[in-house]
């Protein structure tokens, strides 16, 4: 027999509280209400910042990654995301995080042209790669890519932080299947949220970037 | 209709190119020398008093900064949000803060605060904590708002005969804070040829705006910069000054692009302030990312409903009755007038006859709960339309036959006040709907069976009050011959911060390449308007910049004919210049009046200005005055009623009957927002409506563990707002276009019924395949595989947090 209420600590038949109840939830906080790092545990923010800053004791490296064509030196930890190092070392700042956990795709880059969270890879990992971002699928001297065009068209992005993602996931697409069809493109676009819902504005644009590529 | 150079036309935005090309800078993105990182120490349970706070081994730490904890931020009342506090109400409601040279720093420099904390009881289920004795969520009280005579927050506890007497399948309905009738309520249903009466609950969902809150703040000159995300520009000042205790001129505010709000980056809110306290203790730019785990504790909400609605309807399908109890889930704030704002989206939409509404807010120990997109309406929506299905049903009447007969009309009047609107065709957009969706066809495939997959159509409709007015408009036009449109508006991704601008532009007979967007940086001189929430910008501030480029019409007509003879009346204003309709040689460039406006100061270049601006329009003046021709109005134009955005969406799915999943075939939706303003805007909003809609009947919910009041929802993998996968391959559009009378150029709002419509038409279409009333939202394939297969639900009707 379903309860009426969800609460398992409280018998809404009754007047007063469930004491049984009551002490079987302190017992289960007790536990770490004393020392605040355990806060993270709780809440589900367990994370210690971004994937980047020095944890105490590590030192940076200094590689060279080819990003967008070039090659840059870059001083990195062990545990950087590519995300932290694009963002906040090459100034890199049109990959976006959304949710730094690999889950909505705003921090898409291409890898060999291959599409990758940034914020799930490190950043010595892809030293002898090639990564391609936002700022960098268009022609030199600000041309744009037939996608990014074509978006523009579409009237595609909405707020536009989900749209750096979309681009690169467009465009890489389009690098290995020329001619995709809605169904293709779709697919092509599952890892890449939009809160927004532009969803179908994205994918106009891309079917119509592939007929002017 | 009007025939317009740029109104009802598309344009490409300033912002798309830098969206695409991700130069658009986020606050995020910002960069600024000797920043530092900010981190918050967040409550590790649902309610507590913190009783010791030693911080002095994080301190000892090398390369932190400093601490801010609430003794050194504004002290707020319940219930009101605190920027920090030492009472926790919340599950992640931030206690203190520390800053560090790096973000890890300050993240391992929390981990050596001791604290100790002394539990508190919490509540997670309103109607938990409106049995008698049961918790207050609040010290204060547990339910807030509304209501004659009511204190912002106060207790309120129900008899336990009135949960006796509901039992397990009925609301429990107590004495109601907030009452109204119209008309005669049991005299109509003891006439109604049909009435239902029946128990739902809409979950508790979250905004989930892809860009986190973050900010970053710093002082320069006295001044506090902030760069937030937000939906509103303008709107923000009043506020942030507030909270950081300074004069309007001494806040600058940037927020050039937001990465999403739907509600909850309306208005100023405490994680703003606090980056600006710290970095005026410190003395150093203070930049805090939010991660998307601390974003689903501080980023807003949407209130949870539990219900009873009962309807009454005549042999025809009138709704001769309705009457509609809400209790309201609330975070531990003042909260929103969801409750209320749907009964009136029920007098509205269904025009009943004879209505009675109570309801209840009541406050709980879960996030910080908030408008979101539609507030109110757009759950009553999800409510009502698959009854309205099971009344047609029932009464042998069409689906949207019955929507048609209580839709209203122009001349409507709705709930106790005797509210008016100023335009209404949604009779129209059924009309139209029906015809592009094919309805008698459609229907006619409804419940067809292709092995375990079944047909299923729908329809579904919402409201929204979308438009205000009593803003201010601001525009100049200067030396360089261009006209600048101050806009105050923030950038939702709407696009109307440029969409309205081109009413200046058009009143004005400038090109729109010849008209400058200002905006996303106070410093730029931006107008007071209001928040860009509610569907209102559109309609509001088509009518600002209509006032205020009236106005430099005027100023423009009346320089001419001082400096080149005649009466203003002998001049016209086309082409960017101001010219005598009979002697064209008597000519003013825009470029020419900037100039000579600047020479004459005064009335001409914003020196002296109407006493009936706005404060902030005033401060914003501060940095335009003197750059040439400035015009600046209120907009005092007639505006009487509600302004309503309305739409109807049409869907049909195939439906798996083995699984609960399904496959959306096709999506109509068709909106009343006036004349077309933007057409590939309003397709957005529509489409992108639509995919929230979605999400809000079939998969957006928050859930808390009853034991320990836990988050079970902290990662977008958990809370899966939909994804390209789950939404129609192609969503289709259109407008009735009829324009509003009480708009210069007829135009309304539609953002926030874009999405009831849609989640209401897909909750129809999954009742028509499956047989099923679920009154609960979201209905999950689990909930559509018990319906199909007899099965009970694994939970009571109205059962919250699952």
């Amino acid at each position: 027999m379903q309860k009426k209420f969800s609460s398992d600590r409280y018998d809404p038949q009754g007047a007063v509280r469930d004491d049984v109840s009551r002490r079987h939830f302190i017992k289960g906080v007790i536990a770490c209400s004393t020392v605040a790092g355990a806060a993270g545990l709780m809440t589900g923010c367990s994370d210690s910042g971004d994937g980047g800053s020095a944890p105490a004791g590590s030192a940076e490296r200094l590689i060279s990654i080819n990003v967008n064509g070039m090659s840059r030196n870059v001083d990195v930890m062990p545990n950087e995301t590519l995300a932290h190092t694009l963002r906040n070392k090459l100034g890199l700042t049109g990959t976006k995080l959304g949710c730094d956990r690999g889950s909505c795709g705003a921090c898409t880059v291409m890898i060999d042209g291959t599409t990758v969270n940034s914020c799930s890879i490190l950043t010595h990992t892809v030293r002898n790669a090639n990564v391609v971002t936002v700022e960098g699928v268009g022609g030199g001297n600000g041309e744009l890519h037939p996608v990014q065009t074509a978006m523009i068209e579409e009237l595609a992005p909405q707020c536009g932080y989900c749209t750096p993602g979309q681009v690169v996931s467009g465009v890489a697409l389009l690098q290995r299947n020329p001619n995709p069809t809605r169904e293709e493109v779709r697919h092509a676009l599952a890892g890449n949220l939009c809160r927004c819902g532009a969803y179908n504005n994205y994918v106009n644009a891309i079917v119509k970037a592939a007929g002017s590529a | 209709m009007a025939d317009y150079n740029l109104i009802g036309k598309d344009f490409i935005p300033q912002d798309v190119r830098p969206k695409v090309t991700g130069t658009g800078k986020y606050s995020e993105d910002f960069k600024k020398d000797g920043m530092c990182y900010m981190k918050m120490l967040l409550c590790p349970m649902p309610s507590a008093n913190v009783t010791n706070l030693d911080v002095s081994e994080a301190l000892e730490m090398p390369g932190v900064l400093g601490i801010l904890t609430a003794d050194e931020v504004p002290a707020v009342n319940e219930p009101g949000y605190p920027m920090l506090t030492n009472k926790p109400r919340q599950l992640g409601m931030p206690i203190c803060a520390i800053a560090a040279e790096t973000e890890a720093i300050a993240a391992e420099a929390l981990e050596r605060i001791r604290i100790a904390y002394e539990p508190q009881p919490f509540v997670l289920d309103p109607l938990e904590s409106l049995y008698p004795g049961g918790p207050n969520a609040l010290e204060s009280g547990n339910v807030t708002g509304g209501g004659e005579g009511n204190p912002p927050i106060h207790t309120r506890k129900w008899t336990a005969r009135d949960f006796a007497e509901a039992g397990e399948d009925r609301l429990p309905m107590g004495e109601a804070p907030v009452e109204w009738s119209v008309g005669d309520v049991e005299a109509a249903f003891a006439q109604a040829a049909l009435v239902i009466d029946e128990p739902f609950v809409t979950a508790s969902s979250t905004h989930q705006a892809l860009e986190p809150r973050s900010v970053l703040a710093y002082w320069e000159n006295g001044k506090c910069f902030i760069h937030g995300s937000s939906q509103s520009q303008s709107w923000m000042m009043p506020g942030l000054a507030r909270m950081m205790d300074v004069s309007l001129d001494d806040i600058v505010y940037i927020a050039e692009y937001c990465g999403g709000g739907f509600g909850a980056k309306a208005s100023p809110y405490p994680i703003q302030g606090m980056a600006g306290y710290m970095a005026k203790k410190i003395g150093r730019p203070v930049m805090m990312r939010v991660t998307r785990a601390e974003e689903y504790h501080l980023g807003g909400t949407r209130p949870g409903f539990q219900g009873q609605v009962k309807l009454g309807f005549d042999a025809k399908g009138k709704m001769i009755a309705a009457d509609l109890y809400i209790v309201q889930s609330g975070g531990p704030n003042r909260g929103s007038g969801d409750y209320s704002s749907a009964a009136d989206a029920l007098a509205l939409v269904y025009t009943p006859t004879n209505m009675r509404f109570r309801g209840a807010a009541v406050v709980t120990n879960k996030p910080w709960h908030v408008s979101q997109r539609g507030p109110g309406q757009n759950q009553l929506a999800t409510v009502v339309e698959p009854l309205m299905d099971r009344a047609a049903k029932e009464l042998g009447i069409d689906r949207v036959a019955i929507r048609d007969i209580n839709a209203p009309e122009a001349d409507v009047v709705f709930t106790d006040s005797q509210s008016t609107v100023t335009s209404a065709y949604l009779k129209e957009a059924y009309k139209l709907g029906a015809e592009k969706f094919n309805w008698e066809e459609k229907k006619a495939m409804s419940g067809q069976r292709n092995g375990t997959k079944v047909i299923g159509v729908g329809v579904g409709s919402a409201y929204h009050s979308a438009g205000s007015n009593g803003f201010d408009g601001l525009i100049s036009i200067r030396p360089d011959g261009k006209l600048y449109v101050h806009s105050g508006v923030g950038n939702l991704g709407t696009y109307s911060y440029a969409g309205t601008c081109r009413a200046a532009a058009e009143v004005l007979g400038s090109s729109w390449e010849n008209t400058v967007v200002l905006r996303g940086d106070s410093r730029q001189g931006l107008p007071w308007t209001l928040a860009q929430f509610g569907s209102n910008s559109t309609f509001t501030n088509t009518r600002t910049n209509f006032v205020a480029a009236t106005k430099a019409k005027e100023m423009l007509q009346r320089l001419a004919a001082m400096d080149l003879g005649g009466e203003p009346g002998d001049y016209e204003v086309a082409n960017e210049a101001v010219t005598n309709t009979s002697d064209s040689s008597k000519t003013m460039t825009f470029a020419q009046a900037g100039q000579r406006a600047i020479e004459l100061g005064g009335e001409w270049d914003g020196t002296e200005y109407p006493d009936n601006l706005n404060d902030v329009t005033k401060a914003a003046l501060k940095n335009v005055t003197g750059s040439g021709l400035v015009a600046t109005a209120k907009d005092e134009l007639f505006k009487e009623g509600s302004v309503p955005g309305m739409a109807a969406t049409f869907c049909m799915i195939e439906l798996d009957t083995d699984t609960g999943k399904y496959e959306i075939l096709e999506m109509h939706s068709i909106a009343d927002c006036g004349t077309v303003l933007h057409p590939q805007g309003l397709q957005q909003q529509l489409r992108g409506g639509a995919v929230m809609g979605i999400g809000e009947a079939v998969l957006d919910r928050m859930i808390y563990d009853p034991q320990n009041g836990l988050c079970a929802t902290v990662g977008l993998y958990q809370t899966k707002p939909p994804s390209i996968l789950d939404v129609p391959t192609l969503i289709e559009t259109d407008a009735v276009n009829q324009p509003d009378p009480q708009n210069p150029f007829g135009v309304k709002g539609i953002g926030e019924p874009a999405m009831g419509c849609a989640a209401s038409a897909l909750l129809s279409a999954i009742s028509d395949a499956t047989g099923t009333y679920f009154n609960r939202t979201p209905v999950s394939p689990d909930m559509i595989v018990n319906a199909l297969s007899g099965r009970p639900q694994s939970f009571t009707p109205l059962q919250v947090n699952v």
